[in-house]
């Protein structure tokens, strides 16, 4: 019974790390994630094809393996640890891969919400004398939004998950804190009980996060 | 003189000729419509019109001032078209309300847009929100909208969405309102109080160009009728002589499915 608050106290220091890497993940794959939908989107061909590829590399190999080139490739090649030492170091090359990985997947997101808008719609905003900014702002975005909630919560709860990846390169998140306890840490070793405790802390997690996001899917309902 | 000049307008798409050498003027206040089956340009006529299209060639001038001429590349401007456009309304078959609005704010958005650019906007700003929310209002109720205005696209029948996208498109008061088949989404009973309307409008002598597959409508709302086939206006005058006198053997052809 001891041991209850020693490892709920390092389960929580390694959760914090969880939700830091999530929110910083969304803050910065949210808008890249545009700036690659209207890349692959670009009547010029060079932007087209240049994003498309980049796309298809991200989505076609895993997010476990581009963290570790992203994080060891610099030291160990170029000679130079862009990444700084310790968990800073391990924290921004964990972030930098997460952020390049879920824009790719946004950007189709984005790019299918975009293209589902029917013509009709910009060539109504176009006759009524709008700049094609305010046909994206005032009459586009929010139903592209619309229609884009359910796929991004769907990529919103699996990163919660996803998180857990940066164990292989020791990010120090919550699956990394459980694990501890196995190999020996606090003077307990040997326990997998802890490890059951992080499901928890996922399960209420991602519990919130599906009632939000289903909130903001109702709000939407007002218009079809 | 004219309130609308068209000369020599072609258009292709790819390897298609869709309009071949149009011509035909329009006198203020008076009503064309656009009738011919399915393919023969019509449509891709009033879009040329709106700027949707770029026609390969020929003039298009309003109030006697040269809107479009593929000789003259200063009118073929990007930014120019933008202002160029608000002479002309346009009136799709398919409506294109903005679903996210009420009926009162898609009628309201574009001229708040615009408003925007007004230099006395900052300091007016109350007023010229309040004038353009009236005028909305008023053009709602003209089209017999008085308690439908806080209500959602998806939440009106199609007569009244068309209804809602004239009030919308009569708002920023364009020179030439055109129609595109308005009335094609719409079954037989909503086709009627949407043609009470536009019937209405020509009574007050709006300019209007309209696309339509209605004969008897055409016929008696019309000053002024043409047929076109194939991309070419095959016929043009008064609606008496296209629908009681075609001169030509292709319309009267036309003309004989509707009269059966």
């Amino acid at each position: 019974m001891k041991q209850l608050p020693i490892v709920i106290g390092s389960l929580n220091i390694g959760f914090l790390q969880t939700l830091k890497l999530f929110f910083v993940t969304l803050i910065g794959s949210f808008p890249l994630g545009l700036i690659i939908a209207f890349g692959s989107m670009s009547r010029f061909a060079p932007v087209k094809y240049i994003s498309k590829l980049f796309v298809w590399i991200i989505r076609g190999t895993p997010l476990m393996l581009q963290m570790m080139i992203i994080y060891y490739f610099p030291g160990l090649v170029l000679h130079n640890n862009i990444w700084g030492s310790g968990e800073m170091g391990r924290f921004l090359a964990a972030s930098v891969s997460f952020i390049i990985n879920y824009s790719c997947y946004f950007s189709e997101i984005y790019r299918g919400g975009i293209q589902s808008i029917p013509i009709g719609q910009e060539e109504a905003g176009l006759v009524l004398g709008m700049t094609k900014s305010q046909i994206f702002f005032k009459v586009t975005l929010l139903q592209m939004i619309k229609r884009i909630v359910p796929p991004i919560s769907n990529e919103i709860i699996t990163l919660v998950k996803d998180t857990s990846l940066a164990r292989i390169i020791a990010l120090q998140e919550i699956i990394w804190a459980g694990q501890s306890f196995l190999k020996g840490s606090h003077g307990i070793s040997g326990a997998i009980w802890p490890l059951f405790f992080t499901m928890i802390y996922y399960l209420v997690f991602s519990g919130i996060l599906t009632v939000l996001l289903g909130k903001l899917e109702k709000k939407l309902n007002y218009f079809r | 003189m004219s309130i609308l000049e068209v000369k020599n307008i072609s258009k292709s798409f790819e390897n298609t000729k869709v309009l071949k050498d149009i011509n035909f003027t329009l006198e203020k206040g008076e009503v064309l419509s656009i009738i011919g089956s399915s393919g023969s340009g019509k449509t891709t006529l009033l879009r040329c019109l709106n700027f949707l299209e770029r026609p390969d060639r020929g003039i298009i001038k309003v109030n006697d001032e040269i809107l479009f001429n593929s000789e003259d590349p200063n009118t073929l401007k990007e930014a120019e078209i933008r202002k160029k456009r608000l002479h002309f309304g346009l009136v799709f078959q398919s409506f294109n309300l903005f679903p996210q609005y009420t009926a009162l704010e898609n009628v309201m958005l574009a001229k708040q847009l615009l408003a925007k650019q007004l230099p006395e906007y900052k300091t007016d700003k109350k007023d010229i929100l309040n004038d353009i929310k009236n005028q909305a209002e008023e053009l709602l109720i003209q089209m017999g909208l008085h308690d439908r205005m806080s209500n959602y696209p998806h939440q009106l029948s199609g007569g009244q969405c068309q209804r809602v996208a004239i009030a919308r498109a009569l708002a920023l008061k364009p020179d030439i309102l055109c129609f595109d088949e308005p009335t094609s989404a719409l079954d037989p009973e909503l086709t009627g109080e949407v043609l009470k309307v536009i019937k209405k409008l020509s009574e007050q002598n709006t300019t209007m160009i309209i696309v339509t597959h209605e004969m008897s409508f055409a016929k008696d709302v019309s000053n002024q009728v043409i047929f076109m086939d194939d991309g070419y206006v095959l016929e043009c005058g008064k609606p008496s002589q296209i629908f009681d006198n075609p001169a030509n053997e292709r319309t009267r052809q036309f003309l004989s499915h509707y009269n059966q």
